[in-house]
């Protein structure tokens, strides 16, 4: 305790640091490093955003138009920055329209911290005024959350926050923060969390297992990497190159996986799952040690989990234990960081050479170039949409996609060069994804042109943040591919349900009009010939800029791995 | 696989909130939990849940891991019926007057090792200490007496294992995996 003297002396000092919640909030946020924030006022956050106002210079805060968006926003920021996306909301609908977002967050492991504004503690329970249980709605969903109703709580919380949001496997959390926490004064002081007990993210490798997993390496004929978000996250592309240069080693990527490593690689054979590419599918049943790098083996990427790689031996990298037998029965867990893992195994594994087992890819390969390349006529094609965009962008712009046709076309012929190039939502699958993503994988990174994908059925599920790209003057490109139709969901009704087309047409508005009234250029592209000129107009536009691409209406993505079907009974037609 | 009855001994911080946490994980699989009891442990700031559920070996490893991932849990360990001494309590209310009516009662309840705890001019209690068969056995005997009121608590289980709950959490607290050294081969 500071004696009396000592505390007038101090007392200059003392009273500086006297800040009312909101603004040690803000203070918070500056510790942490955060530049941008993404959100939408209301009654129970406005002391935050009072306090904004005199941050304006040092945090900068793009007004959304929906809750939702915000979420979406700090994920899109987040996966091509491997910075924390933050968001703000209010309490009550504010907070609830941010869980499609947290959700989908969590799923997809992406590191964001929300913090809601909520009714003044003594009305908490009492069924106030846009009050909501947030802390017990986003439970199942955030990796961690915590409701703050004393101001002094604030620099705890916020510091928990952001080590846990982004260590280990990353996930979104969430603060609540009462409206009396925010207005109460008190003495701040901020130190960063590096460590809780309760808390593990970084497992350490065990040795003896990455001997065992070289040992089945290096006795294997024919071995298979499965690439996943993991690779990414860890930043361990040259890691996993390298391994797999040195072993002979083909490498296939999961949804999130694409673009850890580059698609011209010549040990990469293609894009896994449902929608993935025919040689890594058939011969995932073909492998005999199938080696996971920190995916999940989600269901749309076994199919029939009876029916998947049971001849192989399955070595699984992963950072977050609960993941090991989850899915798949593991031969060899390696629980750790996914470069850490590798850098151990490149030590131990054998200079390999596996030609045969490689060209069974490209066996397979021209198979399915051949099915479903040919010539082309009648109405534009997604695929040759997508195939003019990745030459003419040389593969190198950060490509975000909504959830339908349009994203399993994007995934199957954009041909990525670099990690974190690729954001979308993979498995939570939620439509109007990309629009507000595009906004954050904007704000995350400003070397790439960000191109946002959509269908025309996410387009208008947020289209209001065209409102946040031009009052935010932000620079996206925007590539609709209409086919009038909820696509994917109408492939299915055709191929499983005797094409009843039960609420999957859609009359839309004239997007062109839409555009115009939010002041952004837009284009329209409706046949094959005029492609290359209109791709060149769009790319080369300065600014945010709409291209809608008029495509065929029926179109069905293949190949196709029927839902609940084995990976070798994948489809091509 | 077959189903069998597992106990999960749960430590985690004491914070509110977090037996919302704990049990979302069973609902969400549609697991019904037999019992739970949740308290204070031996080491400050610490809780232990003791979870009783009956499901499969596969099943209960998932959501042990699931249960193990929460921010705020300590440690979640799986244990069958084998390796733990566990008891459940249980509180009989009967009439007085069977009592006064000469009927053997008395010894009923001390040959079932049970004690009588109070005893009311209406009604006595009776508390008996055991596994759930015991506390069954002797619901059973007392029913015919007119049972007033019956209750038994979830059950508390405590390891064999040699483990030191201090000495874990210290391995935890000195654990070199809250942030990443990448190592240099």
């Amino acid at each position: 305790m500071n004696s009396p003297a000592l505390f007038i002396q101090e007392n200059k000092e003392v009273q500086t640091n006297l800040l009312s919640g909101a603004e040690a909030v803000l203070k918070c946020l500056l510790e942490e490093g955060v530049e941008t924030i993404f959100g939408y006022p209301g009654g129970a956050i406005m002391p935050i955003y009072d306090q904004l106002f005199q941050y304006q210079d040092r945090l900068k805060h793009i007004l959304v138009r929906h809750e939702q968006g915000a979420a979406h926003a700090a994920q899109g920021f987040a996966r091509v920055s491997g910075k924390t996306g933050v968001c703000f909301a209010t309490s009550g609908p504010g907070a609830t329209n941010l869980i499609t977002g947290i959700a989908d967050a969590m799923i997809d492991s992406t590191p964001i911290v929300c913090i809601t504004g909520q009714v003044y503690s003594p009305l908490l329970g009492t069924d106030a005024f846009q009050e909501t249980d947030v802390v017990g709605i986003s439970m199942p969903v955030t990796k961690w959350n915590y409701q703050v109703t004393r101001a002094e709580e604030i620099p705890f919380a916020l510091a928990r926050a952001f080590y846990i949001a982004n260590t280990g496997r990353p996930g979104p959390v969430l603060i609540d923060i009462t409206k009396d926490a925010q207005f109460e004064s008190f003495h701040f002081s901020y130190e960063k969390c590096v460590r809780i007990r309760s808390y593990q993210p970084y497992p350490q490798l065990d040795e003896s297992k990455s001997d065992e997993a070289a040992d089945l390496i290096n006795n294997s004929k024919k071995p298979f990497f499965l690439v996943g978000q993991g690779v990414i996250l860890s930043q361990a592309k040259k890691e996993l190159i390298e391994l797999a240069e040195k072993a002979d080693i083909p490498m296939a990527a999961t949804l999130l996986g694409l673009s850890a490593v580059p698609t011209d690689h010549p040990l990469y054979v293609g894009y896994l799952g449902m929608h993935g590419n025919y040689a890594p599918n058939l011969l995932t049943n073909e492998c005999d040690v199938l080696i996971a790098v920190g995916m999940r083996f989600d269901d749309r990427v076994t199919g029939d989990l009876e029916r998947y790689a049971k001849q192989a031996k399955v070595i699984h990298i992963d950072i977050d234990p609960s993941e090991i037998d989850k899915n798949v029965k593991t031969d060899v867990a390696l629980v750790s960081d996914a470069k850490v893992a590798l850098k151990s195994l490149i030590r131990k594994v054998n200079r390999n050479e596996h030609t045969s087992w490689l060209s069974e890819f490209q066996k397979l390969k021209a198979i399915e170039n051949e099915t479903l390349g040919g010539s082309i006529d009648g109405r534009l094609k997604m695929g040759e949409v997508i195939r003019e965009l990745s030459a003419q962008t040389n593969g190198e712009a950060i490509i975000v996609t909504d959830v339908g046709q349009h994203q399993m076309v994007t995934s199957q012929h954009y041909q990525f060069k670099n990690p974190r190039q690729h954001v979308t939502s993979g498995g939570l699958g939620t439509m109007g994804f990309a629009l507000p993503a595009s906004i954050g994988a904007r704000m995350g990174q400003e070397e790439k042109e960000v191109i946002a994908i959509i269908g025309d059925g996410g387009f208008q599920m947020t289209i209001q943040e065209l409102g946040t790209i031009s009052q935010c003057g932000i620079h996206v490109k925007i590539l609709v591919l209409n086919n009038h139709f909820l696509g994917m969901v109408r492939q299915w009704q055709e191929l499983f349900f005797d094409g009843r087309y039960a609420s999957t047409e859609m009359v839309n508005p004239d997007f062109q009009l839409i555009i115009k009234g939010y002041g952004i250029k837009s284009m329209k592209v409706t046949s094959r010939e005029e492609l290359n000129s209109k791709m060149k107009e769009f790319l080369n536009h300065k600014g945010s800029i709409m291209l809608e691409a008029e495509v065929e209406k029926e179109e069905n993505v293949f190949p196709m791995v029927p839902a609940g079907a084995s990976v070798s009974e994948i489809r091509l037609k | 696989m077959m189903e069998k009855q597992f106990t999960l001994s749960v430590l985690t911080e004491d914070r509110a909130g977090l037996i919302n946490h704990v049990t979302i994980i069973f609902a969400r699989r549609k697991m019904n939990v037999e019992s739970l009891n949740v308290s204070t442990s031996e080491v400050k700031g610490m809780s232990r849940f003791t979870i009783v559920i009956t499901t499969t070996r596969e099943k209960i490893d998932k959501v042990c891991g699931q249960i193990r991932k929460l921010v705020d849990v300590l440690g979640a360990f799986v244990y069958e019926e084998d390796e733990i001494f566990y008891q459940e309590i249980a509180l009989y209310k009967v009439p007085t007057k069977v009592f006064l009516n000469g009927q053997n009662i008395e010894s009923l309840v001390r040959n079932n090792g049970a004690r009588i705890l109070v005893v009311e001019e209406d009604h006595i209690i009776i508390e008996k200490t055991g596994h759930k068969q015991d506390t069954h056995d002797l619901y059973k005997k007392l029913a015919p007496f007119g049972l007033l009121e019956f209750i038994r608590s979830g059950r508390v289980a405590i390891s064999k294992s040699k483990r030191r709950t201090e000495a874990y959490i210290k391995e935890l607290e000195e654990s070199e995996s809250n942030s990443l050294s990448i190592k240099d081969y």
